[in-house]
């Protein structure tokens, strides 16, 4: 297969960091080698939680600026504030619901409207699938489970070779049980939104 | 069973380089580890922890600073033990006392060091290279370039360790201890943990007519490493190129790419060195006699490069050797694919169009998100109450923790910070050195680790302010680990506790008070006391971490808090003043998020209009 390189923006909560990892260990499942990347610390405390999943023939666990295939942005702003990894042949997923970061409710800055973020977006990148994420994982009766929403849009995507039901298996092997059955069906609801 | 305790050679699993390397050490028979917590190490110790609560053989402990867990693992290895001391780069520092000299003792059981540096400083106060510390103290080093390597190093480093006698010193960097990928495992040997002492005084009581004779042998085991690095299987060599790349650690894997993307491997010669100290000299000297032209990629400092330059001036070789400099390697900050990859190619001479960057030059500023302090987090309360008694205008030594986010707005309650402790310390010389009054913050772990010291001084030499301990009951920044300080029983561990108002009294502390600083009203009175008294004064703000409370369930169940908005006159003294994650504004109304509101009430007790009351179920 083809080298790709994802890199996964979301604010400090939302779950990326499992999101990489459930990815890397399907890839391991598959015999397809992955590196993924995260950053722990400073960033959990309601920053930017940036992760990076190197998939095929690389030695290097991060993207370099201007180098992601795909980007998956768990929220618009950051997706916008990501647009630097891109470049003109990224495939971008976008969850649309904001989240206003507190600087702007001190009125330090100004929140985006969406429509004008998916736009920029839109007019720079090669494609971008944009949906109300949060909606899906609350339609799946856990708010928490947008990671799961975006992954299943990831997969859905199939720029890499892992199908939905190796997805759902690592699901179930590796994530906590009382919440599996809303992680699968958000799962499933983001693979769906991807026109699947 | 902890994932790290399967006994399944052959088996594949997708680890961090964190938990390689703790899976490393189980696989060499480590029984005895040690640690003070620090990102990007913290994830090794953390599977240490929960191991050790699991089996009787394997002992654990979160020492009090990367000192006391230098020194508790050198005496267990003087008993044969292998242990193993983890810390990031700037512990190293604190750790560095006691590393200079065990290097003239020696070791008896294998001991493995790691020092996890942390380049763009992506949660440390610096980005220093830790490479210098292996040249300063003589001690080998080993540098793995990739996870699976990592564990493989930690493995071997146990058996170097004990023919050399020394301790073993492996570097990391975040991205090898925060990088994940599959690793195969090798079989768990039978653990030892329990040795014996065999008393040598004359070979390990460091009086100066002793240590001119060990600093003798630490040279000659120093020659013993250096054949050993000559020799070192993890040290590769690939192409036969005529121009030589030379690299380590996580930056050799960027060189390999670079290769790869390009297209030159019949071009190059690249080097991979493991055994970074000593350096595997003839090694080199026969790799810069094979080739024309030498660059050398590493973060942070010339080290390597300049060891290198000094190889070919002995050897008589005057081939151009480069590094810092080339297209735009630096001394700042880690590396990736795409810079390596153009560094390579400007030197390699060929023709290379990077992926053009977006014009973003439409994007529109946008807002921050920096890091804050939770919904809930006792700090702000804190924070809250000492600007009401002592102003925007005293002056505020921080120290190391979440709290030290009270640098950012609206807080704004931090003016200087060096290392663990200099708090307490810089306090001392902020009193004397101007008039204001002085307000030192620091938590609870970090007055362990290396705050105590600074107290004593100050009620010794008769100084003048106030320290704030933000007892949040945990080490909350790094992953919640224990301190001495903690309530055991919560936390599940067999340990003592050691009073934090007990210890502040025992350093002689004649002023000392103990806040709930979800009190608002009692908290600003108490404080008012601090700020009249003369000398050292000590206010321990009690109070848990909401994130630790809920883990460890005790988290008293609180409703979340609403805004009436019959009474809300929009001043947003509680948006302003506080900026709780749990806050957002709508429009021109400030919305408390049900969801994320614990339900502490401060917000409650500084509205002016008593707007804010409890969410009716």
């Amino acid at each position: 297969m083809e080298n790709k390189r994802i890199v996964m923006v979301a604010v400090g909560g939302q779950g990326n960091v499992l999101s990489a990892r459930l990815l890397g260990e399907a890839c391991m499942l598959m015999g397809i080698p992955a590196i993924v990347s995260e950053v722990h610390g400073m960033a959990q405390r309601g920053g930017i939680v940036e992760t990076s999943i190197n998939i095929g023939d690389i030695a290097s666990p991060i993207v370099s600026n201007n180098e992601a295939d795909v980007l998956v942005a768990f929220e618009p702003l950051e997706g916008l504030r990501a647009l630097n990894k891109c470049n003109k042949n990224t495939i971008a997923i976008v969850n649309t619901r904001p989240l206003p970061p507190f600087t702007v409710a001190v009125g330090q800055g100004v929140y985006p409207p969406v429509e004008k973020t998916l736009e920029l977006m839109n007019a720079k990148l090669k494609k971008v699938v944009a949906f109300d994420g949060m909606a899906l994982a609350e339609k799946a009766n856990n708010p928490l489970a947008l990671n799961m929403v975006m992954l299943g849009a990831f997969i859905g995507l199939k720029e890499v070779p892992i199908s939905l039901e190796i997805m759902k298996k690592v699901v179930s092997e590796k994530t906590k049980k009382e919440f599996l059955e809303p992680n699968l069906l958000a799962l499933e609801l983001g693979y769906q939104a991807i026109g699947n | 069973m902890h994932p790290l305790l399967t006994d399944e050679p052959g088996k594949k699993m997708f680890l961090m380089g964190n938990e390689a390397i703790a899976r490393g050490a189980l696989e060499a028979g480590v029984c005895f580890a040690t640690c003070y917590p620090g990102t990007p190490s913290s994830e090794i110790p953390e599977q240490f922890f929960n191991i050790s609560k699991e089996v009787s053989d394997f002992y654990f402990e979160y020492s009090v600073n990367e000192k006391v867990a230098l020194e508790v693992a050198a005496g267990a290895a003087q008993c044969g033990i292998r242990c193993m001391v983890t810390m990031k780069h700037v512990g190293m520092n604190v750790a560095a006392d006691p590393l200079m000299t065990l290097a003239y003792t020696g070791v008896v059981g294998g001991m493995v060091i790691i020092s996890a540096d942390d380049p763009s400083m992506f949660s440390s106060q610096n980005e220093q290279d830790n490479r210098y510390y292996a040249r300063f103290s003589s001690l080998p080093m080993l540098e793995p370039s990739s996870v699976p390597e990592a564990k493989e190093l930690t493995k071997v480093a146990y058996d170097l360790s004990e023919e050399l006698k020394l301790p073993v010193i492996i570097r990391t960097t975040t991205r090898i201890n925060h990088v994940r990928t599959t690793v195969e495992l090798g079989s768990l040997p039978q653990r030892k943990p329990v040795g014996s002492f065999q008393k040598n005084p004359f070979n390990l009581v460091t009086v100066p007519a002793v240590s001119r004779k060990l600093h003798k042998d630490l040279l000659e085991k120093y020659q013993r490493a250096q054949e050993k690095a000559e020799q070192w299987p993890f040290n590769e060599c690939t192409g036969n190129g005529k121009i030589g790349l030379i690299s380590s650690g996580v930056s050799a894997a960027y060189v390999k790419d670079a290769i790869k993307d390009l297209g030159i491997a019949d071009q190059v010669k690249f080097l991979k060195l493991v055994f970074t100290w000593p350096l595997p000299r003839n090694l080199i000297t026969n790799f810069l006699k094979s080739v024309e032209k030498v660059l050398v990629v590493e973060e942070l400092e010339p080290i390597l490069e300049n060891d290198v330059k000094a190889i070919a001036q002995e050897a008589g070789l005057a081939i151009p050797i480069k590094g810092k400099g080339v297209g735009g390697l630096g001394r700042l900050y880690e590396y990736d694919p795409g810079l390596v990859r153009k560094a390579v190619a400007e030197f390699v001479g060929i023709q290379y169009n990077p992926p053009a960057p977006l014009d973003l030059s439409d994007v529109p500023p946008l807002p921050g998100r920096p890091p804050n302090l939770c919904a809930g987090c006792p700090h702000r309360a804190t924070y809250y109450e000492v600007k009401e008694v002592f102003g925007t205008e005293s002056v505020f030594p921080t120290d190391i923790g979440c709290y030290t986010l009270g640098l950012l707005p609206p807080i704004s309650m931090a003016d200087f910070l060096i290392c663990m402790g200099s708090s307490v310390s810089s306090a001392c010389g902020f009193s004397r050195g101007q008039p204001k009054k002085v307000v030192a913050f620091i938590g609870d772990s970090t007055f362990y680790h290396s705050g105590i010291t600074g107290l004593i001084d100050g009620v010794h030499n008769n100084h003048n302010f106030t320290l704030v301990i933000l007892d949040n009951g945990t080490t909350a920044m790094t992953g919640h680990q224990p301190h001495p300080g903690v309530n055991p029983e919560a936390m599940k561990i067999n340990r003592t506790r050691v009073p934090l108002e007990e210890l502040v009294r025992g350093c002689g502390v004649k002023d000392v008070h103990v806040i709930d600083p979800y009190k608002v009203k009692k908290s600003i009175e108490t404080l008012k006391k601090a700020h009249e008294y003369e000398g050292v004064s000590v206010v321990i703000a009690e109070q848990l971490c909401p994130l630790f409370a809920r883990s460890t369930k005790q988290l008293k169940r609180s409703r979340p808090f609403m805004i009436n908005y019959e009474r809300c006159k929009n001043h947003r003294v509680c948006i302003n003043k506080l900026a709780c994650p749990a806050m957002y504004l709508d429009g021109e109304r400030v919305i408390i998020d049900k969801n994320l509101c614990v339900g502490c009430a401060v917000c409650a007790q500084i509205c002016p209009e008593n707007a804010i009351v409890p969410l009716k179920e």
